[in-house]
């Protein structure tokens, strides 16, 4: 069976976090928060990384950190447990000699206090030889991949786009770019690992816990069911967690060399810019044609991206172009440059993030170059079907999301023309930007339910909580699909002793997750009725949901005000607010929280985030939160989201669709263009730091 | 080289061994089993790891603990009554009220953080915001953000964050 | 491996004997930055010699002004009454470092002290002078955009990361330090050194020379002060650069001023070729970047930090602009 959409009582309501206590007492127990749950005291695990980009580890020269009375052992390549698979060579760690990029695992202390463990890989000499490397984008040689992450076509085209830029009248160009951008969960990438009797339990920081088992288990020998993997507690992850990286393979191999001895591994913030993901830079070259009243003709987005040589990743950032706007003819590729650095991988919104970035600045740039204002221009390219598809929209709401965000911004009263407010000594400006995220869903989740005494239930999913609050809307979404009470329900999550579950990630994870619980219920119903024996239990898992030929996405505008300071060019938002039509909202204040969330990231990522990957050495110099900023509290002001009454059932039965990464898209654009139209100065490059206006 | 020093830890007496080199983070983590501060970065960059330490807010990850012998540490666990039905702390229930925390990872050093940021409003002490240094202290959104600014939060929750300390600091 | 103790002296007399007698002792303050540089492997001492329990922990008033212990926590020394209201420029450059936490921590002497936050300086695998000497700058030609623009040399371009240093070197502070030979006093205007050859050397204190005591001059100037920082995060953030000020305005022309900047040099500049221009002149933005670019005449810049000479003259004219007594004009 598929599920069916089923009634809303809980859903819709904010009920509170289950585990909000836990969490403001600090005793909610994060990966290498388990010492309670073991039965020896833990080794420390330190890691010791190249420091060449490309090359050989001759000789790992452990004598000085051995003599250290509390380290235990250092692994190397010569000595670490082997894999059975070592084809991914970012889990491959400590297989062989090859050095893929500075800042690599080729050592992994193990000592019986942290400070030991420290301390021992300071001691550590690695002896490399190096290679010549090329870790820097520019001038680099790029290549067309077959596919761009999520699976998208590398290229697509569509109509005429040569003949349409030739004849537009009104002709764009322009180039568009964002730095590497790093995740920075507050929580460190971080596992426990203890090897016993041939098989593996981890705590892990993740987002996957059977993503995690299904892959470290064939790279490590073993069957499936002997991995087991658990993340009560995640510390945010925004991407980076939602696969496995080197670490998490290290601490698997130490475990095994200290067999039956529980190993613990917490990355440092530095190692973090090295070895658990980041988003690429981006490099976007648009082209548009339109006519004077701006309609697009002729749309192009080409963007460049950096991957790695030892995994290819291809942040998918002109996927957005193919549906966002009408265009007769549409063309979009990606290219990569294979470099010899850190493996990019998924960070909030890949591709929607960056791309919408690119995509809604141009559209700023066009109603410039047109005279039309920014809302109406987006209007009038609004398409009737999904561009790329052909197929018709479900729940297409970006023009009502516009003008709500428009009415309650006040976005009447802003003068057409830039530089035309100053308050003091700053500069006044406001932007919008459109936002857009897919409808993902993930087939394959399973769910169980158990009959309890009492009326009560047990409902079981591999699912995690990273902080989305999945925990708490998971619980909604079974009382109201088994038709009770919250209370009346133990959910069990994030283990792989449970039901498989997807990632969370791509948005999905509520959606695909809620769908398998959903449509668990239902047969639960269907074959035990309403009154169950205890002990009864139904599982099942999903195909999909249903099989629509409509186009699924999000949408929203996101409006921002921006202050420039004259003397200084210090970047301020006083306000930011974001206007979406996502689905139903399941619970208004885990959604909140997540859509703000999202806009704090955008923000972020405006005015400061920018990693600096030093050409000469290839590794990011910028690597911890001094030097690398997020988002502080005092940069954060007037945040506001609000959401249209929604319910999209062809998308769940729940009616929602997933909220954790369109906070993001479109929030730096909007800011942006927030800034330009305060200063007349046009930035194209993110982040916009005092020194762009500063002069 | 290991010493012993003499720490009260959320009301307790405890005497706990270190090495020179242990911080008092690792200190409360590693060797006294209490991971209610968080390390997120270990450098004084993210304000995870903050705590009471004789009743001012106070990094931990930069503290050696043989230089905290005899002091008296609370983190947020301690600012809570014992066990799953212990009176929350009235900064902690805000949090709670007002969505202030998504991962939870950097929330109790938050709260810990609030709750210095209170007290120090309350004696007068200014901040890079206060306009007039000499007046008394409004502890406005302005001042709330500005002395919060110490704790990182990427989860985004600063919102829900300034609603919970503007609520805990008018009880 | 590094043995690594820890000790607690009696007296001043006792921390300063125990350094000087041993290359690898250092003091610890607050910590804030020397445990930093420990975990970093910047720093490899043997010795820790915690001063923090040394009664040098008060703020008192002097004839001539007041006398700041080392001790004296950041957050206790901006929030003195005497400080906010006689040296709001100080109080306002405290304000404007680090975190309500750190500064809690964080002591005079040790902010004084800090080390350069340049990203080569703190990640040990890269070459760098002042940590290794003759290894190389890996900052000029590398990451730039908080590299110094004043007093460079070919083998540094850090900047001295201090915000209250700023202040202190406006309010013509002086520095207590007690040697073997007994007491001496540093204008810290004098105290910090540029790189020149030997990077590695960055103050005029010999090694064991332990700072008691700040001492502030009472001046009418000083009560009119304030400090400016334009940084990327409106808080947490070191500063891009910054200008500590103090003006007096009579009839309608400066009469005296004050200037100094962070985030141009490996010291705290005292903008004095700025401060000599503007003395006597009406107070204009015009005349105000004009003796921002006479103290920049010997400035180098690269790509990256070019827009520091811009950020000057705002800084420098927000700073005083605070201070004027009417409107300044454009
Ligand atoms: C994340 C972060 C952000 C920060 N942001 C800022 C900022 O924006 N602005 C700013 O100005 N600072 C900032 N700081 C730096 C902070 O102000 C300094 O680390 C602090 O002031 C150092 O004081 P301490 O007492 O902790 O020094 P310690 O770490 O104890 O000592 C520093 C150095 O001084 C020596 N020393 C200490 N006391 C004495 C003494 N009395 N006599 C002789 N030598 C002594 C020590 O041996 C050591 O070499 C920041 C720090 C961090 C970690
Ligand atoms: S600027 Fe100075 S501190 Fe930075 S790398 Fe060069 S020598 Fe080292
Ligand atoms: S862990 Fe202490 S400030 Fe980040
Ligand atoms: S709640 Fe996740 S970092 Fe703040």
């Amino acid at each position: 069976m598929t599920a069916r959409p089923f009634e809303a009582r809980s859903m819709g309501t904010a009920l509170d976090r289950v585990d909000g206590r836990e969490k403001v007492t600090g005793r909610a127990t994060y990966a290498v928060e388990h010492d309670a749950d073991l039965d020896e005291a833990p080794l420390h695990a330190w890691l010791v990384t190249s420091t060449t980009a490309s090359g050989r580890v001759l000789r790992v020269d452990a004598a000085e950190a051995l003599a250290h009375p509390h380290v235990v052992t250092v692994l190397d390549h010569t000595n670490a447990p082997r894999l059975a698979d070592t084809e991914d060579r970012e889990l491959a760690v400590l297989q062989d000699d090859r050095i893929g990029f500075r800042g690599q695992i080729v050592a992994v202390v193990l000592a019986e206090t942290s400070e030991a463990a420290r301390e021992g890989a300071r001691l550590v000499r690695v002896h490399q030889e190096a290679a010549d490397a090329s870790v820097s984008l520019d001038g680099a040689e790029t290549y067309a991949p077959e596919e761009a992450n999520g699976g998208f076509e590398a290229a697509t085209d569509q109509g005429d786009f040569d003949a349409a830029w030739a004849a537009a009248p009104v002709q764009l160009e322009q180039t568009y770019s964002t730095p590497l951008e790093f995740n920075n969960p507050m929580e460190p990438h971080a596992a426990t690992a203890l090897w016993r009797d041939g098989s593996l339990t981890l705590w892990d920081s993740t987002q996957a816990v059977h993503g995690v088992a299904s892959t470290l288990a064939p790279m490590l020998g073993i069957s499936q069911d002997r991995v087991r993997v658990q993340a009560p507690y995640i510390g945010g992850g925004f991407g980076s967690k939602g696969l496995p990286h080197g670490p998490e393979m290290a601490v698997a191999l130490a475990a095994r060399w200290a067999d039956g001895r529980p190993v613990k591994l917490a990355v440092t913030r530095q190692q973090m810019f090295g070895l658990t993901g980041y988003r690429t830079r981006t490099v976007s070259h648009l082209r548009i044609g339109a006519e004077p009243d701006g309609r697009i003709t002729a749309l192009e987005h080409a963007a460049v991206g950096q991957s790695s040589a030892v995994k290819e990743f291809v942040e998918q950032t002109a996927v957005p172009a193919r549906m966002m706007y009408a265009a007769s003819s549409l063309r979009t590729s990606h290219r990569v440059a294979a470099l010899d650095v850190a493996v990019p991988s998924w960070m909030r919104a890949p591709g929607e993030m960056p791309g919408m970035f690119a995509l809604e600045v141009a559209m700023d740039d066009l109603a410039e170059a047109t005279g039309i204002d920014p809302i109406e221009l987006r209007e009038r390219n609004e398409p009737e079907v999904d561009p790329e598809t052909g197929n018709p929209y479900n729940n297409r709401r970006l023009v009502e999301c516009l003008h709500r965000g428009a009415d309650l911004f006040g976005w009447q009263d802003r003068p057409a023309e830039p530089r035309a407010t100053l308050d003091g000594d700053w500069w006044v400006g406001t932007g919008v930007a459109s936002a857009t995220y897919p409808a993902s869903f993930a087939p394959g989740n399973t769910a169980r339910i158990i009959a309890l005494d009492g009326g009560r239930y047990e409902v079981s999913i591999g699912a995690v909580d990273l902080g989305t609050g999945s925990r708490t809307v998971l619980l909604q979404i079974a009382a109201d699909a088994l038709g009770v009470d919250p209370e009346a329900i133990d959910l069990a999550l994030a283990d792989t002793d449970l039901p498989m579950a997807t990632v969370a990630g791509g948005s999905s994870g509520t959606s695909s997750w809620g769908t398998a619980i959903a449509q668990t219920a239902q047969q639960f119903r269907a074959d035990h009725g309403e009154h169950p024996d205890p002990g009864v239990e139904t599982t099942t898992t999903t195909d999909g949901y249903p099989s629509t030929d409509h186009a699924l996405h999000s949408f929203g505008a996101v409006f921002a005000e921006a202050r420039v300071h004259r003397l200084t060019g210090e970047v301020r938002v006083p306000r930011l607010l974001g206007v979406y039509s996502v689905g139903r909202v399941i619970n208004p204040m885990t959604a909140r929280s997540q859509l703000l969330g999202g806009l704090t990231m955008g923000l972020s990522a405006a005015l400061f985030e920018d990693a600096y990957q030093d050409p000469r050495f290839g590794h990011v110099v910028t690597q911890d939160l001094a030097s690398y900023h997020v988002a502080a509290h005092a940069d954060v002001r007037d945040l506001q989201v609000e959401w249209l009454d929604d319910v999209d059932e062809l998308a769940t039965p729940m009616g929602s669709r997933g909220i954790g990464e369109i906070g993001i898209v479109g929030t730096s654009a909007a800011i942006l263009n927030a800034a330009s139209h305060a200063t007349g100065v046009r930035v194209r490059d993110l982040p916009a730091t005092p020194d762009v206006f500063s002069s | 080289m290991e010493h012993t020093v003499s720490l009260r830890i959320d009301g307790v007496d405890q005497e706990v061994s270190v090495d020179t080199r242990t911080t008092l983070l690792d200190a409360l983590r590693e060797r006294v089993g209490n991971t209610s501060p968080k390390k997120g970065c270990d450098h004084g960059q993210c304000g995870s790891c903050t705590v009471l330490l004789d009743g001012r807010r106070h990094l931990t990850c930069l503290a050696l603990a043989v230089a905290y012998d005899g002091a008296e540490i609370v983190t947020a666990s301690g600012l809570a009554g014992e066990g799953d039905d212990g009176e929350l702390h009235p900064v902690q229930q805000a949090f709670l009220a007002h969505d202030g925390y998504q991962c939870g990872y950097c929330t109790p050093g938050q709260v810990c953080s609030a709750v210095g940021v209170i007290d120090e409003a309350k004696r007068g002490q200014p901040s890079h915001v206060t306009d007039d240094l000499e007046a008394d202290i409004d502890l406005d959104d302005d001042e709330i953000r500005e002395r919060m600014s110490g704790n990182l939060c990427r989860c985004g929750a600063y919102v829900g964050i300034l609603d919970a300390v503007r609520e805990a600091a008018a009880r | 491996m590094r043995e690594l103790t820890y000790e607690v002296p009696a007296t001043a007399e006792e921390a300063v004997a125990k350094v000087t007698g041993d290359e690898q002792a250092r003091f610890l303050g607050g910590g804030t930055n020397l445990v930093d540089h420990l975990k970093l492997g910047v720093s490899t001492p043997k010795v820790l010699v915690d001063i923090s329990r040394l009664p040098f922990d008060a703020v008192e008033q002097t004839d001539d002004g007041l006398r700041i212990g080392t001790n004296v926590r950041n957050s206790d020394l901006a929030a003195h009454p005497l400080v906010r209201s006689g040296w709001p420029g100080l109080s306002r450059a405290l304000l404007a470092g680090a975190s309500g936490q750190l500064r809690n921590q964080a002591t005079t002497g040790g902010n004084l002290l800090q080390r350069t936050r340049c990203v080569y300086f703190q990640d040990i695998t890269t070459p760098c002078n002042k940590r290794e000497p003759g290894s190389g700058c890996s900052a000029i030609e590398g990451y730039g955009r908080h590299n110094a623009l004043l007093g460079t040399s070919e083998a540094c371009v850090a900047t001295h990361p201090s915000d209250m240093a700023v202040a202190l070197v406006a309010l013509n502070a002086t520095v207590v330090v007690l040697g073997p030979d007994g007491e001496r006093r540093i204008p810290v205007a004098d105290l910090h050194t540029l790189p020149g050859h030997h990077p590695e050397v960055e103050t005029t204190l010999a090694h064991g020379e332990l700072i008691t005591h700040v001492e502030l001059p009472v001046t009418t100037l000083a009560k009119r002060s304030t400090y400016y920082k334009a940084r990327d995060r409106a808080s947490y953030a070191f500063a891009l650069v910054s200008a500590a000020a103090a003006l007096s305005i009579e009839d309608g022309v400066v009469a005296d001023v004050a200037l100094a900047w962070g985030g141009v040099a490996h010291k705290p500049w005292r903008a004095s070729r700025a401060e000599e221009a503007l003395r006597g002149q009406p107070l204009e933005e015009s005349a105000i970047a004009s003796a921002v670019d006479e103290e920049l005449r010997d400035a180098v810049t690269g790509p990256d930090n070019d827009y520091k000479r811009a950020l000057l003259r705002g800084v420098t004219t927000a700073a005083l602009s605070r201070l004027a007594p009417t409107e300044v004009s454009r």
